[in-house]
């Protein structure tokens, strides 16, 4: 039986991603496109929200994916400070454009559903708010990412400022909920969708954040493969200077 | 005492840059580094300093022994010589900085502000900074960069009365201290060797 | 310890150190709100807390790349480093005199500054409070994003971008303490929660930071 630290190693995981990116890729663009057909146009209007409510299935995935994708790039520092796997700290690397662009997705299908829904574009409401911190690490991240030039010293800076980043954006979370509520009390603008959610929106959902999950699943294997490749380019030009 | 080091290797900026350097100090000799710019000296110096970790291999010193000095001397513009001296005695915890001071002929300039020295005069006090931190094993980087023949000299003797007191000296140079017991070390056939290729793929290391 | 202490205060005080830079920009600051809202004691009243809060946080944020760039570009971080004081400690040490230079002059200023922007009278001991309480989480925190971009070129507006971020809860905490304390309401709530997450930044940051400092060093 093969270790689950096997695929740490460049190469082994290169040739599995070889096959498995294909697939996964396919079943990627299947199940979104499944799901989003589906939710669209197979699901009746909501008796309130009428049709905008359909934007829940771009939303909510998007949103669910920009928090695990942080979650992931956290367990990678991990991996990376604790085990000194490449593979890891080049997957954490490749994972936070996603995140990113997962918070933006987040970010602006919320606003323009909540213009026809609170008639305004934005609203300062601690989950909004968090998000936009959010927004802030992952921007953090990525610029100390590009700014540091050889790329173990980056990794290892990177991983501790992810996790110094999660705990204070776990604080941030907390201080943007405390914010709210003691300045506004009672002028809330309720974002909780599926209160009462019937299992014809619900089923399309769930399949949309699997469809989502597998996108996130195919960017961050083709990140993680270019930034191997890459390294492995650097090494190759350091290889013929020393020769 | 002895400093003791056993088949290091060492890599700057993720390449490997020296492999297989052994070599042992003791007390009251002094080794001199040679080998071409860019050959590994300053990288090994700063690996037995302790400020960057070893590829492999040991590094044998009793704790708390190396007194590390750099390219840069570490000295404050805006503070005189002699807050310069006494800040590094301080944090060494040795209160003794008149003699070092004496030593390296910067009594006159004590009061000055460090800004208003030459090259030769800084560099003078970043070698005083050696002498308050009582170490007994020196690692030192191009002690002698900017240094006029009479500052040489005068280096070479604290060295050399270091030495007597029972320190010892690993530096790299490529000016002649006047130490003729200092053993040399070329460190040009421990450039580190290509890793094998094997069939052309990557390890865990990408090299 | 204490010598690492003096030489940074001295550092900062003699000529060239920068010492009063931030003070005078939270200075200008809160000239320049009112310029830009309007003179109504009203409206002022409203965003003091805030403002007075905000500009703390910039003027701190001014003087953080000096707290290791100057050591790392003379060498003296390489011989702090390998000096038998730990490394945790240097980065506390310099944080303290961070703190000591930038935010506690912030502090004894601010009622000042409150007095330019209307501040209700009440609020004037929690703002003292608060920033005495939160300014030295801003300056540990901000000595760790002053080790992670201590090699960096550009680092100074790389560090804005990290730092800011991580100042959120602190900022929240501790306006929310003022405004509490300017409409008369309790401010234990807030108060306290900014005490633990300045405990928790001195306690564990430094830490942090000697990881970074080292790796940056390496």
């Amino acid at each position: 039986m093969a270790s689950f630290w096997e695929y740490a190693n460049p190469l082994k995981f290169m040739r599995t991603t070889d096959w498995l990116l294909p697939i996964v890729a396919t079943a990627a663009v299947l199940v979104t496109a499944t799901g989003l057909i589906w939710g669209f146009f197979f699901t009746p209007d909501d008796f309130r929200q009428g049709s905008t409510v359909k934007i829940v299935f771009i939303h909510v995935p998007a949103a669910m994916m920009a928090i695990n994708a942080w979650v992931m790039m956290l367990v990678a520092s991990l991996v990376w400070l604790i085990r000194r796997h490449h593979v890891s700290a080049l997957a954490a690397k490749a994972a936070a454009p996603v995140g990113l662009v997962m918070t933006l997705i987040g970010l602006v299908t919320g606003a323009v559903w909540g213009q026809p829904m609170w008639g305004t574009w934005w609203a300062w409401d601690p989950r909004l708010t968090s998000f936009l911190i959010l927004m802030l690490f992952y921007l953090g991240y990525i610029a100390l990412w590009s700014a540091i030039d050889d790329p173990d010293t980056g990794a290892d800076l990177t991983a501790v400022l992810c996790l110094v980043g999660s705990v204070f954006a776990v604080l941030s979370r907390y201080a943007a909920i405390f914010w709210n509520q003691g300045l506004h009390q009672g002028a809330s603008l309720s974002v909780a969708p599926g209160t009462r959610m019937d299992w014809a929106y619900k089923a399309p959902l769930y399949t949309c954040m699997v469809g989502f999950g597998l996108i996130f699943l195919t960017l961050v294997l083709a990140g993680t493969r270019t930034e191997i490749r890459a390294r492995r380019m650097k090494a190759l030009v350091a290889r013929e200077r020393m020769a | 005492m002895v400093l003791n080091v056993r088949d290091l290797a060492c890599a700057r900026g993720g390449l490997p840059l020296l492999e297989g350097v052994s070599f042992s100090v003791t007390s009251g000799a002094a080794l001199v580094l040679r080998g071409p710019n860019g050959c590994g000296k300053t990288t090994l110096l700063r690996t037995i300093a302790g400020l960057q970790p070893a590829l492999s291999g040991e590094i044998d010193c009793p704790p708390d022994a190396i007194a590390y000095a750099a390219h840069a001397d570490g000295i404050k513009a805006t503070l005189t010589v002699a807050e310069n001296l006494r800040f590094w005695a301080a944090i060494y915890g040795t209160c003794e900085t008149s003699t070092a001071l004496e030593r390296m002929n910067l009594c006159a300039l004590a009061e000055r502000a460090a800004q208003n020295l030459s090259a030769g005069q800084k560099r003078r006090l970043g070698l005083a900074r050696l002498m308050v931190t009582g170490r007994p094993v020196w690692v030192l980087d191009e002690p002698t960069v900017s240094l006029d023949v009479a500052s040489v000299a005068l280096f070479g003797d604290v060295v050399r009365a270091h030495l007597a007191g029972g320190g010892m000296a690993v530096m790299a140079t490529h000016i002649d201290l006047g130490l003729p017991e200092a053993e040399i070390l070329d460190l040009t056939p421990f450039k580190a060797r290509l890793p094998e290729t094997g069939s052309g793929d990557f390890d865990e290391a990408f090299l | 310890m204490t010598a690492l202490l003096m030489r940074d205060l001295r550092l900062a005080f003699r000529a060239g150190g920068g010492f009063g830079l931030g003070l005078a920009f939270f200075l200008i600051l809160a000239v320049l709100v009112p310029l830009g809202v309007g003179p109504e004691p009203q409206t002022l009243a409203v965003i003091a807390p805030g403002i007075l809060w905000v500009g703390a946080l910039l003027a701190c944020l001014l003087s953080l790349d000096r707290i290791f760039a100057l050591d790392f570009e003379d060498g003296s971080l390489d011989l702090l480093a390998t000096a038998p004081v730990p490394l945790e400690a240097a980065v506390s040490i310099k944080a303290l005199a961070h703190w000591l230079t930038t935010g506690l002059p912030l502090v004894l200023i601010s009622p000042v500054l409150g007095l330019l922007l209307f501040l209700p009278a009440e609020a004037y001991v929690w703002l003292i409070v608060s920033l005495g309480v939160g300014t030295p989480a801003l300056s540990v925190i901000g000595t760790f994003g002053a080790a992670l971009t201590v090699g960096l070129k550009r680092g100074g507006l790389l560090l804005s971008l990290l730092v800011l971020p991580l100042y959120i809860p602190t900022l929240v905490f501790g306006a929310e303490v003022v405004s509490r304390g300017a409409m008369g309401l309790a401010v234990n709530t807030p108060l306290a929660l900014l005490a633990g997450i300045t405990a928790g930044a001195v306690a564990i940051l430094p830490f942090a930071s000697a990881h970074v400092l080292r790796i940056n060093l390496r």
